[in-house]
């Protein structure tokens, strides 16, 4: 017979489960949150010195005599961001695009794993590679081929790398989009004597559009807050920009570089929180953007 | 026209592809290549000599076996926070708003760059008073690992047929009981495959561990000791003006790159090992 | 009800009202169901078998925005009175699916899981209780060498007997079946009426099906439910042979359904 005992405490650990299940969840919440405390106290002595106009838009960077101008490492993020963007979005597209909907299953078979490789090698990684491939063959073929001197650490090797970098995002999430597009629409197209073309830029890209979209912005926001791989190639030299050819100073960098060693100046150390606050701002309002385009979409099943 | 427009664009596409799928074969073939003549046996087998940044005796030993304590003590962590919680997300909180919320604040803590965690680490290191250590370090990756594992977790519970939870509870399981032992079982290739990735973002990230964890020559023999990392033995050496220095960060670069090869293939070995009880 | 007085009934229902997102599936079922029997509910598809299958072992508590009133007495306990242990109550009534639904481990473990969550942990009790289900369902000639095989290798027939071991392995008083043969093949679906016959003297077994002949060929006790209501209920060769309603009578000759 089987035996009963134990039928209390079956229950009772059932209902001490339900509760304990949720400390994770709070926690996790809790630290988000805390880190915006973190930050915001950390970075607060910034702004009672400074307005917050002169921190974001002047570009005097003189930290010894407290002048925290934030304009370099800030365009220093953008250029290099919207370079990175600006090559990843049509290859990714284009892969994703080619591995839903024209590639034989073996070739997907082969394909993805090595995405997932990619997705999986880390920045510092990222960031030898640029140092022995991408630096070198800028200041030696490319900038050459345009006219200019350039040491080759400079914004096209962070956008060149980072670029790497956000493919795997990008293509994965623009892949799941476009798969979950039904194939009853593809066939509705096709019957109507479509081409696969016209059926895959007339029906299925618009119907996957916003998932693109979102696709792209989670890539952004993951090439906004890399760290390593960037700072590694791009020289780090706070001066804004003026051509690819430039250095440039991300945001992610300076906080990298500086941290934990400025505490002597404690204006310093305020502004370097004021930076990590930005970009934490940033990332959750780029994720959370992403995330509301994305519930709609698989909301109204695509 | 409308044949050459397809033909075009499908050109596109396949140059597209190869130039993804080549840039991951540049990356690790320069790395490799570049790095091969400095990888010597005593490189994994030896800590830093004397003379060692100059370009003299020794190894990375202790980046090595640090960067493992570190990666294997959060995933622990991360395991045991991250379980927990995509059990709750779907098995107690039901449709119910608060998995939707916590849902959407796991996404968001998914998004937050590495640096960041470990900005925070530091700060609250510095309120209390705490100094760079093998404990601090596992507690920031565990930090940054946790809302990735939770989130890969919960994707694959989510994927769990409903008829088996039915199974469970039609012989009399309780929610634990179904969420231990059948949904579990179910996702378990799912879950390990999501362990040792999050196990490979650990052991390679470099940003947030740089303020918390320190550097050291030896190999840490207590949580309180500073401990050295893979990823910064990389860019301590790459740093140095001495290309001997500058050849064995290489190495360490392919050293890097084998642990998350291998951690590559381990997944896909397991996950076929574990698939055969999985109900489809 | 008169026809059930030879044998003690084992489920009472009453006045059983199931309201799914204002639509009412059962209207007020009242129902005696015999012990060590096998009773067949039948009807068309819609008319609420299921549901009242799944009041019985309360798997209804699964179905969102279900509301169910009225009483269903198994022995003097009222499986629909809250404070019931659901855990027991499964225990004591099991139940197998339309589709097999083997869990994810071996085919050892699918039969001790049921033992082992309700607290037995003793290996030779398992080891028994396992070979003895197996053998109640047939399969043990057929596996007895590969318990430890993933369960999902099984054929679908197989899975299902697997399925049926599972519930009798909790050694349960009450046996729900629901369509349990029409995801089978017919050889498949002919091993389990047979299980089903020989192991009716031990286990109140309620069967649900569409398909009248197997209802003929295996039931002792027939209910006709139609479009949520109670139509009529009583032995099978009384239903069968001379139906008192007209839409039993109607049902039977194939008018609707």
């Amino acid at each position: 017979m089987v035996r009963q005992k134990g039928i209390i405490s079956r229950r009772y650990r059932d209902l001490i489960a339900e509760r304990a299940v949720l400390i994770p969840a709070i926690l996790v919440s809790v630290i988000l949150i805390a880190m915006v405390i973190v930050f915001l106290d950390k970075a607060s002595p910034i702004f009672i010195t400074q307005p917050i106009t002169t921190l974001l838009f002047s570009s005097s960077w003189h930290p010894l005599s407290g002048q925290f101008g934030f304009f370099p490492f800030i365009s220093g993020t953008v250029w290099v961001t919207l370079l990175a963007m600006g090559i990843t979005i049509p290859i990714s597209i284009l892969s994703a695009v080619y591995l839903a909907e024209y590639a034989h299953r073996r070739v997907r078979g082969v394909a993805q794993p090595l995405i997932d490789l990619l997705a999986g090698i880390p920045s510092v990684v990222f960031g030898l590679f640029g140092i022995l491939l991408i630096v070198p063959l800028i200041k030696e073929q490319i900038a050459p081929l345009a006219g200019v001197n350039s040491s080759g650490y400079c914004v096209l090797a962070g956008g060149l790398v980072l670029a790497i970098m956000v493919f795997p995002i990008v293509i994965s999430i623009s892949y799941e989009v476009i798969r979950a597009v039904p194939t009853e629409m593809r066939e509705a197209a096709l019957a109507l004597g479509a081409t696969r073309w016209e059926t895959v830029k007339f029906v299925v890209l618009r119907k996957a559009l916003t998932g693109i979209i979102a696709a792209i912005i989670l890539g952004f926001s993951r090439a906004f807050g890399e760290t390593m791989a960037v700072l590694m190639v791009v020289g780090n030299v706070p001066i804004v920009p003026q051509s690819v050819f430039d250095p440039a100073y991300p945001i992610p960098a300076l906080i990298a570089n500086n941290y934990g060693e400025m505490m002597s100046i404690p204006a310093y150390d305020s502004a370097l929180m004021f930076a990590a606050l930005i970009l934490f701002v940033i990332v959750v309002a780029f994720n959370i953007l992403a995330r509301i385009v994305l519930v709609r979409v698989y909301r109204k099943g695509v | 026209m409308r044949r050459i427009e397809e033909a075009v664009f499908k050109a596109l596409m396949v140059i597209s592809l190869f130039i993804v799928l080549g840039s991951l074969l540049a990356v690790i073939l320069v790395v490799v290549i570049r790095g091969a003549p400095a990888l010597t046996l005593s490189m994994v087998t030896q800590v830093p000599q004397g003379g060692f940044y100059l370009g003299k005796e020794g190894g990375i030993l202790n980046a090595i076996i640090g960067s493992l304590y570190v990666a294997t003590g959060a995933t622990l962590i991360a395991i045991v926070i991250a379980l927990p919680f995509a059990w709750y997300l779907n098995q107690y909180a039901g449709k119910s708003r608060f998995a939707d919320i916590f849902r959407a604040i796991l996404d968001i803590a998914t998004g937050v760059p590495s640096l960041l965690y470990g900005a925070f680490a530091f700060s609250i290191m510095l309120a209390i008073g705490a100094k760079t250590s093998l404990l601090w370090g596992i507690l920031t990756i565990a930090l940054f690992i946790t809302p990735l594992l939770a989130r890969s977790f919960d994707e694959v519970i989510q994927t769990v047929p409903f008829k088996l939870k039915e199974a469970s509870f039609a012989l009399g399981a309780t929610r634990l009981e179904t969420v231990l032992y059948v949904v579990s079982r179910q996702a378990l290739p799912g879950i390990l495959t999501g362990i040792l990735l999050a196990f490979g973002r650990g052991i390679g990230d470099a940003a947030s561990i740089l303020f918390t964890a320190g550097y050291t020559d030896s190999i840490p023999t207590s949580l309180g000791d500073p401990v050295a990392t893979l990823p910064l033995a990389i860019f301590f050496q790459l740093g140095s003006p001495i290309p001997a220095v500058q050849a064995r960060a290489y190495a360490s670069g392919i050293i890097l790159l084998a642990i998350v090869l291998i951690l590559s293939v381990v997944s896909r070995v397991l996950t076929k090992r574990y698939m055969k009880y999985v109900i489809k | 009800m008169d026809a059930t007085e030879s044998v003690a009934p084992e489920i009472r229902v009453r006045d059983l009202h199931v309201i799914l997102e204002k639509r009412e599936i059962l209207k007020g079922i009242s129902v005696e169901i015999p012990k060590n029997r096998i009773t067949a509910i039948i009807g068309p598809s819609g008319c609420g078998k299921s549901t009242l299958l799944r009041c019985i072992n309360r798997m209804i508590d699964l179905v969102e925005g279900a509301s169910v009133t009225g009483e269903v007495l198994i022995g003097n306990v009222d499986a629909l009175s809250p404070g019931i242990e659901l855990t027991e109550l499964r225990r004591r009534v099991g139940m197998i699916s339309q589709t097999p639904n083997p869990l994810p481990m071996s085919i050892f473990d699918n039969i001790a899981f049921g033992p082992r969550i309700h607290g037995e942990r003793d290996s030779k009790t398992l080891d028994a209780t396992v070979s003895r289900c197996l053998k109640t369902v047939g399969l043990w000639n057929e596996v007895h060498e590969r318990l430890y095989d993933p369960a999902a290798k099984l054929s679908i027939g197989q899975q299902q007997r697997l399925c049926l071991a599972r519930a009798l392995a909790m050694e349960p008083e009450v046996l729900l079946c629901d369509e349990i043969t029409s995801a089978l093949d017919p050889i498949s679906a002919k091993h389990i009426e047979s299980e089903l016959l020989a192991i009716k003297n031990e286990y109140t077994i309620i069967f649900v099906t569409h398909i009248l002949r197997q209802a003929r060929r295996i039931a002792d006790h027939v209910i006709f439910l139609y479009l949520g209501e109670l139509v009529e209920s009583g032995p099978a060769a009384e239903i069968f042979s001379s139906p008192k309603d007209p839409r039993t009578k109607e049902y039977l000759e194939g008018v609707f359904g």
